[in-house]
């Protein structure tokens, strides 16, 4: 027998109450995981694919409402800038706008597939022939395979924003391409088509464009660039907001508010909980066995020993409703990430970051609920412990 | 037969609440290896505070506790868990076994504190509970054997580490007389055959018939002696 058998088998001389406890610190670690996992795959896919000399130009007010299309060829002149595009959001779906809507942009086809060919990878062949062919359409990976779509194939996308002059909202459109992400984490959920063929067909915001990329010559020069280009829209009826591609797309995740916080303060919500349950469950259970640690100290255990398996009591139970929890989250982010939602995200998965996360937090909930029990065993003496006097 | 245990001038006092309690002032203790003391006594008499000095797991505020040449007095909690689990086997009245634990490894607890072989440890409990006729019960939890079961495989927790002095503490208080005997009958094969030196609180003179010699504790003294 060893110390780790006696910490084990003290555990569980009462089945039920320990594993009420595992699961409740069960439930804490896997809204944990879940969370923070959700978390950092936000945070990865709202960077993924920012180059640090790209640029983004929005409207001041907010990056939703639009800006003039005259602006893209002011803003092209400004001294630093290499490359510009630019893009405006259209709300596609496919038939069904509750079930089966992806991201879309309208974009000018030639300067866009050079501004972001870090990110957009399809065969040259097909990036020419979609910049050929006004109702063209490039369609990212896991569009094209949750539909079953081919190149050559027209489909009709629709638009839960704009208009047709007709009143429809769908708009034909030949699939040019297909393309992939660069890198995993690069998101192949999304379509692009011609900017100049949603602008003639809609019915409103003509002329008007959602935001501007540009490409500076050096990252160096991305300050100057920005308050350049703001300056020169100041006081004007479109103000701009110049900020680099990672700013914007962080900005762009907190407009749901700030999930980082929303996080922290559930999983501080759960874990106080938890800490209050497990420390007096265990409190409780130490002072039940009074007698029987006398009776260890009295056998010759010491002190810091007896210290060490009530911690250690404390320490198997959390690692266990953690261990679970933790395994439960990454099993079910392994779920989620094969179902079509994964393709909004990139990479869905448990980031190595969260399990370290993880492991140090059920170490340290371990640690804070049974230092109590574990300190009471440790000062307690064997005459008091016995009632021997 | 030279000494095992000698107290010298020994002095105890309580604290309870604001008040201080004097046990002992001055005792003096001389216990010779294999011997089998029976110490009897009023309630409050001091046969316990006894007991938890000369098993250190209390101390006394002045006097000098010499066990085998060792001044245990000085030594320092640590040094005194340590000496306990060499030298000293405890037998409470209420057996105090560990119900989570199966005979035989409350049989092994005292074992867990030295670095013998996990098979030299298991050779031990097994000559232990043979030596308490308990073989067939190793398996066996607290609750699923009588009383007299486990105080016998308290004894044999007592002893499984081979120590040179078994303190018994009311150990058939809480058993019919029959298995009162069967006890008794064990620690004195174990005083005569192994040479145990044993100490046991009684307040039952038909078990201090048991033992070689019985002191009478009034108020902190030994007031007779009967051999």
């Amino acid at each position: 027998m060893t110390d780790f058998d006696l910490v084990r088998k003290n555990l569980f001389r009462k089945p039920l109450r320990t594993v009420l406890l595992i699961v409740s610190i069960f439930m804490a670690f896997l809204i944990f995981g879940l969370l923070a996992s959700f978390n950092v795959t936000l945070e990865n896919a709202s960077v993924a694919g920012s180059a640090s000399n790209r640029l983004v130009v929005a409207n001041k007010i907010n990056f939703t409402q639009p800006l003039p299309i005259a602006y893209v060829s002011r803003v092209a002149t400004v001294d630093g800038v290499t490359a510009i595009s630019h893009y405006s959001w259209f709300g596609a779906y496919f038939q069904d706008q509750r079930k089966s809507r992806f991201i879309g942009f309208a974009v000018d086809p030639d300067t866009y597939t050079r501004v972001f060919a870090d990110t957009i990878k399809l065969p040259e062949t097909e990036r020419r022939a979609f910049v050929a062919e006004r109702t063209g359409v490039l369609v990212g990976k896991s569009v094209a395979d949750q539909y079953g779509w081919k190149v050559g194939q027209t489909v009709p996308i629709s638009s839960n924003v704009w208009v047709k002059a007709d009143g429809g909202r769908s708009w034909d459109m030949k699939i040019m391409g297909i393309f992939t992400g660069a890198k995993p984490a690069d998101p192949t959920n999304a379509i692009y088509l011609h900017y100049d063929y949603l602008n003639e067909t809609r019915t409103f915001g003509r002329d008007q464009i959602g935001n501007i990329a540009i490409v500076t010559a050096s990252p160096d020069l991305n300050d100057r660039v920005a308050k350049t280009i703001d300056a020169a829209f100041a006081n004007s009826p479109y103000e701009t907001s110049t900020v680099d591609e990672k700013t914007f797309s962080r900005a762009f995740i907190k407009q749901a508010g700030d999930i980082n916080v929303i996080i922290t303060l559930v999983v501080a919500a759960a874990f106080a909980a938890i800490l209050m349950i497990v420390g007096t469950t265990l409190v409780s259970a130490v002072r039940e066995r009074t007698k029987e640690i006398g009776v260890m100290k009295t056998l010759g255990f010491s002190g810091p020993r007896v210290l060490r398996m009530v911690l250690g009591e404390s320490m198997l139970l959390s690692v266990l409703g953690a261990g679970l929890g933790l395994g439960v989250a990454a099993l079910a982010l392994a779920a989620l990430s094969k179902s079509p939602l994964a393709s909004n995200f990139g990479d869905i998965s448990m980031a190595p970051l969260v399990v370290v996360a993880g492991i140090s937090l059920a170490v340290l909930l371990g640690l804070v609920t049974g230092a109590v029990p574990a300190i009471t065993a440790l000062r307690m003496s064997i005459v008091d412990a016995l009632g021997r006097k | 037969m030279s000494d095992l245990i000698k107290l010298s001038n020994v002095t105890k006092n309580y604290r309870r609440s604001k008040e201080e309690i004097n046990i002992f002032t001055g005792l003096n203790l001389t216990i010779p290896k294999g011997d089998f003391v029976a110490i009897m006594g009023p309630s409050g008499s001091g046969k316990t505070t006894l007991l938890n000095l000369l098993g250190g797991t209390d101390r006394c505020d002045r006097g000098e506790i010499v066990f085998d040449g060792e001044h245990i007095e000085a030594y320092s909690e640590g040094q005194l868990a340590a000496w306990r689990a060499r030298n000293v086997g405890f037998v409470f009245q209420f057996y105090n076994l560990m119900p989570v634990l199966n005979a035989a490894q409350n049989v092994e607890l005292p074992l867990m504190l030295t670095s013998l072989p996990i098979k030299k440890r298991r050779e031990n409990v097994a000559t232990a509970l043979k030596i308490v006729d308990l073989s067939d019960r190793a398996k066996h939890r607290p609750k699923e054997l009588s009383g007299g079961q486990q105080q016998r495989v308290a004894i044999a927790r007592a002893i499984v580490s081979d120590p040179k002095l078994l303190l018994c503490d009311e150990p058939t208080g809480d058993l019919d007389r029959a298995s009162a005997n069967e006890i008794l009958s064990t620690l004195q094969l174990l005083n005569r055959e192994l040479g145990k030196t044993i100490i046991m609180v009684t307040h039952d003179p038909e078990a201090a018939r048991f033992a070689t010699r019985t002191l009478h504790l009034d108020k902190g003294h030994f007031v007779e002696a009967i051999s």
